[in-house]
């Protein structure tokens, strides 16, 4: 182990470079582009064994990085916000042919207005193209994310590709303490990368892509749907694994001093880190509060969720993102999962932080004692001039 | 040397069977198997949405019988790009030794329109593959609608002959010399009349050591109006009207080849544009009075073009 100092983008080409994918292929965007000008470096010194390609656009990056991986190759990526939606039909092409692709996302507001600060839209607006989608908190995270997920897409239950999330700029800009494993643990932990029947077995020809007719695509979706239930068990398995190596325990969703709370407030990415600071405020002062970070968020943990939330008087669903003309895209899902519960607690839904607004320790204290007086409309909005 | 004599190249294993669901008369098969023939090597295939792939790899058939992806219509070069980058990657790691060619099959929507921009990155980018435009000047998968390659005057879904407008406005752009530019090892125009011409192309292509490119005129009898019987007899046609030349450009050199050589060098009759027109439904409003400007300034255009295209290659 050893501590070096480093913000998010750093951390997740350090953990690339450890593993050293055969194929990396990107766009550079803000506030992704650490990513991909330290892993040049990288490339540049030797320091990896990687074929690293330059692509003159996310969508074309993401075909180099379909078609890498279709001819048996480990493959990684990144981008942020604009990318990703520039990325968005190839992102349903690679989770269909089943491509455990790898991909940081730096979490960025789309445009317009143009806007180059983190919320979680981009993601958002990804949510049903059939990636696992894991949102980290902080540096550390964003590191130990970026090395689990090669183990949890490339698991043959799954073979299905994963977008690691971080906060653009509080997360991917942000200098933290972090803590590294070698690179012959992160090598060993990783393991090797075997393709069944690649575009490269010249001996066995394989025809990749091919055109479905109505007889046959809802079978590959469903086998897809499938795929994706066996999700969350693997990322137990693997967070486990990865608990003995490192001693950082990880699950699908991370319950803070929620025990004996009586109300909770469930955030995505560093809030989730905020949120913690108020909590042991408000514990300070013998509320029975805790908060919930939800880690992961395709597949949706809902029977998690639901276990962990139900019985509470009152939860509020904090959203980064903002789907027009109905809610933020967590809250009617959080909300669904615990619907069949007995003990159904009241939830409301803030949308917060968009386009970078920064969220401070006293808004959240407000969310608090919105719910501990049951006040606050279904869906409300958190730190905007209305 | 390149094997195109007729018996040697019928022993070669055929990489693209029977069972495809292309149209009689379909320019695009005959071309396909034409490029594969052309190399003994082992060759990996990607191939943009489009007549050809839908056609040919309906689940859980294919007629494939090489390694073959179809990610999407925009980006057939950089999906055979990630392709080549995964075999440099594990060739590296000495996880593969076999020594493969990378094709990639586009129409022309996916080559002159909508990839553009990936065609033009992956031959900046220096990736080892042809890329074969199918060329049959208009979106034939989705019902005939114009695209970047069609002809001026020529009828389609979007650009039909009315009382106002004479079909298609503008004349196409000219997507080989644009790919020229960007002064690749190797590009040329092909026209699968000519197999012995096309093969040679295909050859020097996938041994180019760089990116290659060749436009392939493929007509459609469905698209274009006339008898699935004459599709050479109407590639053949393109080539002798001098609207479709047969040229080369091999590391900064360019060079005529087949008919066009032949017409350049005065061995041979340049047949005039109306023949062409003549010869196709898609045109049949031109032979009206009103529209007789327009068959006019199409021959002048193709005058142009050839009189530029015989200065570059020094005729």
């Amino acid at each position: 182990m050893q501590n070096v100092a480093m913000n998010g983008d750093q951390a997740i080409a350090l953990a690339w470079k450890q593993i050293d994918p055969d194929v990396v292929a990107a766009y550079p965007i803000t506030p992704q582009t650490i990513i991909v000008e330290a892993f040049s470096e990288f490339v540049a010194d030797g320091l990896v064994n990687t074929e690293y390609v330059c692509a003159e656009s996310e969508h074309s990056a993401m075909s180099l990085c379909i078609g890498a991986s279709a001819a048996g190759a480990r493959v990684a990526t990144a981008t942020a916000s604009a990318g990703l939606a520039f990325m968005w039909e190839m992102l349903y092409i690679a989770s269909g042919m089943r491509l455990p692709i790898v991909m940081a996302v730096a979490n960025r507001a789309l445009s317009g207005p143009i806007n180059i600060h983190c919320d979680h839209s981009d993601a958002m607006g990804a949510r049903d193209s059939g990636w696992i989608q894991l949102f980290g908190e902080n540096v550390q995270e964003a590191y130990d994310d970026s090395l689990m997920a090669f183990r949890i897409a490339e698991h043959m239950d799954i073979r299905l590709p994963i977008m690691t999330c971080l906060d653009g700029f509080i997360v991917t800009h942000s200098l933290e303490r972090l803590e590294t494993l070698p690179d012959d643990v992160v090598k060993k932990f990783v393991g090797e990368f075997k393709w069944k029947r690649s575009l490269l077995d010249i001996k066995n020809p394989t025809t990749m892509g091919p055109f479905d007719w109505t007889d046959y695509y809802f079978e590959h979706k469903y086998q897809q749907a499938e795929a994706m239930k066996r999700v969350p068990a693997v990322v137990k398995s693997v967070s486990e694994e990865f608990a003995r190596l490192s001693g950082r325990k990880y699950d699908l969703i991370e319950p803070y001093k929620l025990d004996d709370a009586d109300y909770a407030v469930v955030a995505m990415g560093s809030t989730a880190g905020t949120l913690k600071e108020v909590v042991d405020g408000l514990r300070a002062e013998g509320k029975k509060v805790g908060s919930l970070k939800l880690r992961l968020f395709r597949p949706f943990p809902a029977e998690e969720l639901a276990r962990t939330l139900e019985g509470m008087k009152g939860v509020a669903v904090l959203d980064r993102a903002l789907s027009m003309g109905a809610a933020g895209p967590i809250f009617p899902e959080l909300r669904s999962a615990l619907f069949e519960t007995s003990k159904r607690p009241r939830i409301t839904n803030y949308i917060y932080g968009l386009g970078g607004r920064d969220i401070k320790p006293e808004e959240l204290r407000t969310v608090y004692d919105q719910l501990m007086h049951n006040q606050g409309e279904t869906v409300n909005y958190l730190g905007v001039r209305a | 040397m390149t094997v195109t004599s007729l018996k040697l190249l019928s022993e070669r294993e055929d990489r693209y069977v029977e069972g495809h669901r292309l149209c009689a008369g379909c320019a695009e098969p005959i071309i396909a198997r034409q490029i594969l023939m052309a190399t003994d090597k082992p060759v990996v295939v990607s191939n943009a949405t489009g007549c050809f792939e839908v056609s040919s790899s309906i689940y859980p058939y294919t007629s494939w019988n090489v390694p073959w992806i179809h990610s999407a219509f925009e980006n057939a070069a950089p999906t055979i790009g990630g392709v080549e980058a995964a075999y440099n990657a594990l060739k590296r790691k000495g996880k593969i030794t076999e020594d493969i060619r990378f094709l990639s099959f586009g129409g022309d929507g996916a080559t002159y329109d909508i990839g553009f921009q990936a065609i033009s990155g992956a031959i900046e980018r220096g990736s080892h593959f042809l890329y074969v435009c199918l060329n049959n000047e208009a979106y034939m998968n989705t019902g005939i609608q114009r695209s970047g390659a069609t002809m001026r005057g020529a009828q389609t879904t979007t650009c039909p002959a009315g009382t106002c407008v004479p079909g298609k406005r503008e004349f196409p752009k000219d997507m080989t010399k644009i790919i020229i530019a960007h002064d690749l090892p190797y590009a040329a125009q092909a026209s699968p009349h000519n197999y012995k011409d096309m093969i040679e192309k295909a050859a020097k292509g996938f041994e180019a050591n760089g990116p290659a490119f060749i436009n392939v005129v493929a007509p459609c009898p469905r698209g274009w109006r006339f008898d699935s019987a004459k599709t050479i007899e109407i590639s053949k046609l393109a080539v002798e009207t001098c609207i479709w030349p047969l040229y080369e450009f091999e590391n900064g050199t360019w060079r005529l080849t087949g008919e066009s050589k032949r017409i350049a060098g005065g061995d041979r009759k340049k047949l005039p544009v109306s023949d062409w027109l003549k010869s196709q439904g898609r045109f049949g409003h031109l032979t009206k009075e009103k529209w007789s400007y327009v068959a006019e300034e199409i021959q002048a255009n193709v005058d142009k073009k050839w009189e530029e295209l015989l200065k570059l290659c020094k005729q």
